[in-house]
């Protein structure tokens, strides 16, 4: 330890004012508070002593509510191609291949985006902030195992600069800057994130009758043609691929991290175990969702309105984008009531886009951007009513 | 009508170092001060003596440009040793070398029924010529109080729920009378009422439960339920144009000696406290002593920082520093200047932490007592998290937007936020918890500033 403390200390001269490297002060300082949490005391007035988080651990609670996510999406990456190819393969053989794909993506996605949180704490001369610790990881999860690297990167750079620096760097962004990067790429090079990108298979050839579709899909096929969309599903290739039970463990394709909704409830109980995120917001996703594909039952008219409203819960990224995506505190609504409001409506919106608009079968990440640009109204509105209880208690 | 309230929200700091309930021999210090900026709102401090002057207990050492007839006064008797100033000549300190034994200037004494029938007139000119004045706090801003305002009410927190504060009732033992005499005086100044607020659930001493012509309210519930700004937006709300006034118990009890013996008593029972104090528990001694006198023989060995005051709202002052004029202890704690090897993800029992952050296991033994030291974990970043302050702060009141309202300086929103209702003490466990480190007690005054001279 003292070792390592000496070679800081021997280089701190350069960093510091008049020294050689004077510039790249932030980068010395990020990395060496990374090594050692740092000897800054408390000032001579106010608080004498400090709690013992920071955000460096707060941001490691969230990436280590990810980890279920992450390792069984990268088992589950495996595990669709072998049995998307017809390949026998044991379950060693399905993580490293899972490995081989998504270990790529996130050394892209941080990679890039440290290089320019880095750049940008240089020439703004301010200290490295931490969010960059999720984010970087947010976006591998949200993108399937088949993406091309260079769309990783120039939507990591876009999301990071446009999504977040353009607004002032982190604590400041309005949207969420992992769906930013998702967003992105959704819309311009759309033929890489929807449609039947969500297995991997390399050079081998699927086997006969194989679809990738992902149970949005049959959804919106089902409510086009007049079909029963359960009967598609149950007559799908692979036997069993969309029963309920098999949605709610994630072993369907999907993106990376998005497909396991107990994986993803194991990431919520660790978040709202630890107080990070917000256990409001978590719920009222989910319960807008249901209570929307409720609706849509009772309105009912093709298959896709009639599906069961709990088949909402398990598909597609509702689950994720529910704990990962709407609970990030900086883009959410910050009074408590909000959040109330602010996660139902992600819920309500994310089963309404799915469902009434075929054009986007994934619903989560729109309607999250969404809400993200409401958030602060309707905090906006219960602040105002606390402003006028103040007043109206004034002329009592 | 007397309240009983229960509050749920905010956080007890369970810190090493609680004084035992006795009062130990220290030596006494040889020296004390009056600190100007003890008090908030003296802007511009006039000084009545010279070095070398020799002063009684009592005699008036200085006053504020804008309230001249609000003396403050020397604690013991002795001589002028030393007038600090710092930059720009602000006045610091006023060191005066104490007396073997002290000397009072001597005020007019009243029995009992003649403090009832004393005008407020009277008994306002008998306090601030006396130097206990300033034990009346004025909200908004919790400035030393105007002696032109009339309050709609007087708060008397009767309990300190601060980190290792004293038992309230232990440092006014035998002062029961003067408490008494105190109420009755403050009860010239408003025709509003006198809350009077203990502590709901425990045994109350008797200095409180006697206490004739105010109204006892019980509250219940962790720090700050012992706050009084706490206690006043449950009983009485500050709204714009309000005016109320605070005054510690203490305070309440130096007034009443006042006119009881006439002289201005500055002697104190203190709280010695902290885990680098070798025995803690109680002193005697006068207001504004000696930090370094007064803890000798009383220290562990190890860098270590001397409050006066808690570890919430205190101030370091080191051993050359002074007791402030509204503590009632001192708290020595280690310094935490050192790096520690990936300290901000290891895992530990022995971290103080409201947060359940991974790693942060304290919460596996609610009822452990720390060793906390000042090391602030981390550096200051954007505000990233919401909710938080929410659970320590049991108002009515958006800590965060109040914050962002006074850091862009918008004067309607911070007025509309409540602003009025704080001043430092009533944000500091919000600045404890907070995950960004941002001085909030700073940014608060500053914002109180900003609204007093607009």
């Amino acid at each position: 330890m003292k070792f390592i403390q000496k070679i800081f200390d021997d280089l701190h001269p350069g960093f510091e004012k008049g020294g050689k490297y004077e510039k790249f002060y932030p980068l010395y300082e990020g990395v060496r508070t990374l090594v050692f949490a740092p000897s800054i005391t408390t000032d001579s007035k106010g608080v004498q002593v400090r709690d013992a988080i920071d955000t460096k651990r707060m941001m490691m609670t969230v990436i280590i509510a990810m980890i279920p996510c992450l390792l069984f999406g990268m088992w589950n990456v495996g595990y669709q191609h072998y049995i998307a190819t017809g390949v026998e393969a044991t379950f060693l053989d399905m993580i490293l291949l899972g490995a081989l794909k998504v270990v790529p993506i996130i050394v892209v996605s941080y990679t890039v985006g440290l290089a320019i949180e880095f750049a940008i704490c240089v020439i703004r001369q301010h200290p490295v902030n931490e969010g960059y610790l999720v984010t970087g990881m947010l976006i591998p999860l949200v993108l399937p195992a088949s993406i091309p690297l260079w769309q990783v990167a120039i939507a990591t750079a876009f999301a990071v600069i446009i999504g977040k620096e353009a607004f002032g760097g982190t604590g400041m962004n309005i949207l969420n800057v992992a769906l930013t990067a998702r967003a992105f790429l959704y819309f311009a090079y759309p033929s890489q994130i929807s449609g039947d990108v969500w297995t991997y298979f390399g050079d081998q050839a699927p086997v006969d009758g194989f679809s990738g579709a992902t149970v949005l899909a049959y959804g919106a096929s089902a409510a086009a043609n007049g079909t029963d969309m359960m009967a598609d599903m149950a007559g799908h290739w692979y036997d069993g691929m969309f029963s309920f039970w098999n949605m709610f463990i994630g072993t369907i394709p999907g993106s990376i991290g998005e497909t396991s909704t107990l994986m993803c409830l194991i990431g919520a109980a660790i978040l709202i175990a630890t107080g990070i995120g917000s256990w409001k917001i978590i719920f009222s996703v989910f319960a807008g969702g249901y209570l929307m594909g409720l609706l849509f039952n009772l309105i009912g008219g093709n298959s896709f309105l009639e599906m069961p409203a709990h088949y909402h819960l398990v598909s597609g990224g509702l689950a994720f984008g529910a704990v990962f995506m709407a609970s990030d505190p900086v883009t959410a609504s910050q009074t408590e009531l909000g959040k109330w409001i602010y996660g139902f409506m992600i819920g309500v919106l994310t089963v309404l886009i799915r469902v009434v608009n075929p054009a986007y079968p994934e619903g989560i990440m729109l309607a999250i951007l969404f809400m993200n640009v409401f958030a602060p109204l309707i905090d906006y509105y219960i602040v105002e009513a606390n402003k006028k209880r103040r007043l109206t208690r004034a002329t009592i | 009508m007397s309240k009983t309230i229960k509050l749920k929200k905010g956080f007890d700091i369970n810190l090493v170092g609680k004084p035992q309930e006795k009062i130990i021999e220290s030596k006494q210090p040889e020296t004390y001060a009056i600190k100007p900026t003890d008090f908030v709102g003296i802007s511009r401090p006039k000084l009545l003596v010279k070095e070398g002057d020799s002063v009684k207990a009592g005699s008036p050492v200085l006053f504020d440009k804008f309230t001249e007839q609000v003396k403050y006064c020397a604690p013991v008797s002795g001589k002028v040793v030393e007038i600090k100033r710092g930059e720009k000549r602000k006045l610091l300190e006023v060191k005066i070398l104490a007396d073997k034994s002290v000397e009072y200037v001597k005020h007019k004494k009243y029995s009992t029924s003649d403090i009832s029938k004393l005008s407020k007139e009277d008994a306002f000119e008998q306090m601030s010529a006396g130097g206990v004045w300033p034990n009346v706090i004025q909200r908004p801003y919790g400035i030393v109080a105007d002696p032109e305002s009339e309050p709609k009410a007087i708060f008397i927190s009767a309990f300190d729920t601060h980190p290792l504060a004293p038992n309230t009732a232990f440092i006014l033992q035998d002062q029961g009378a003067h408490f008494q005499a105190g109420l009755d005086i403050l009860k010239k100044f408003t025709s509003g009422k006198i809350h009077l607020n203990i502590k709901g659930g425990d045994e109350v001493a008797q200095i409180f439960s006697q206490a004739k012509g105010v109204e006892i309210n019980k509250f219940m519930g962790p720090h700050p339920s012992g706050n009084v700004g706490t206690q006043i937006h449950h009983l009485d709300p500050i709204n714009k144009g309000d005016i109320a006034w605070t005054v510690s118990p203490y305070g309440v009890a130096q007034i009443g000696k006042l006119f009881t013996e006439g002289i201005y008593d500055a002697s104190k029972i203190v709280a010695l406290t902290g885990s680098q104090v070798t025995d803690p528990a109680y002193v005697k001694t006068y207001s504004g002593a000696n930090a370094g006198n007064l803890l000798d023989g009383h220290l562990k060995s190890g860098p270590s920082r001397i409050i006066s005051g808690n570890v919430l709202t205190g101030e370091a002052v080191g051993k050359e520093g002074f007791l402030g004029f509204y503590d009632q202890q001192f708290t020595v704690i280690p310094e935490g200047d050192y790096e520690e090897l990936l300290g901000w993800i290891l895992p530990s029992t022995n971290k103080l932490s409201f947060h359940k952050a991974f790693g942060l296991l304290g919460f596996l033994n609610p009822k452990k007592e720390y060793v906390v030291d000042t090391n602030t974990h981390g550096e200051e970043r954007a505000f990233v998290m919401s909710g938080a302050f929410e659970k320590v702060m049991p108002m009515d009141i958006y800590p965060t937007f109040l914050f962002k309202a006074i850091m862009a300086e918008d004067y309607d929103e911070m007025e509309g936020l409540g602003i009025y209702e704080l001043v430092e003490e009533d944000v500091a466990l919000c600045e404890f918890i907070d995950v960004s480190k941002h001085p909030l007690q700073t940014i608060l005054r500053s914002g109180l500033n900003l609204l007093k001279e607009s």
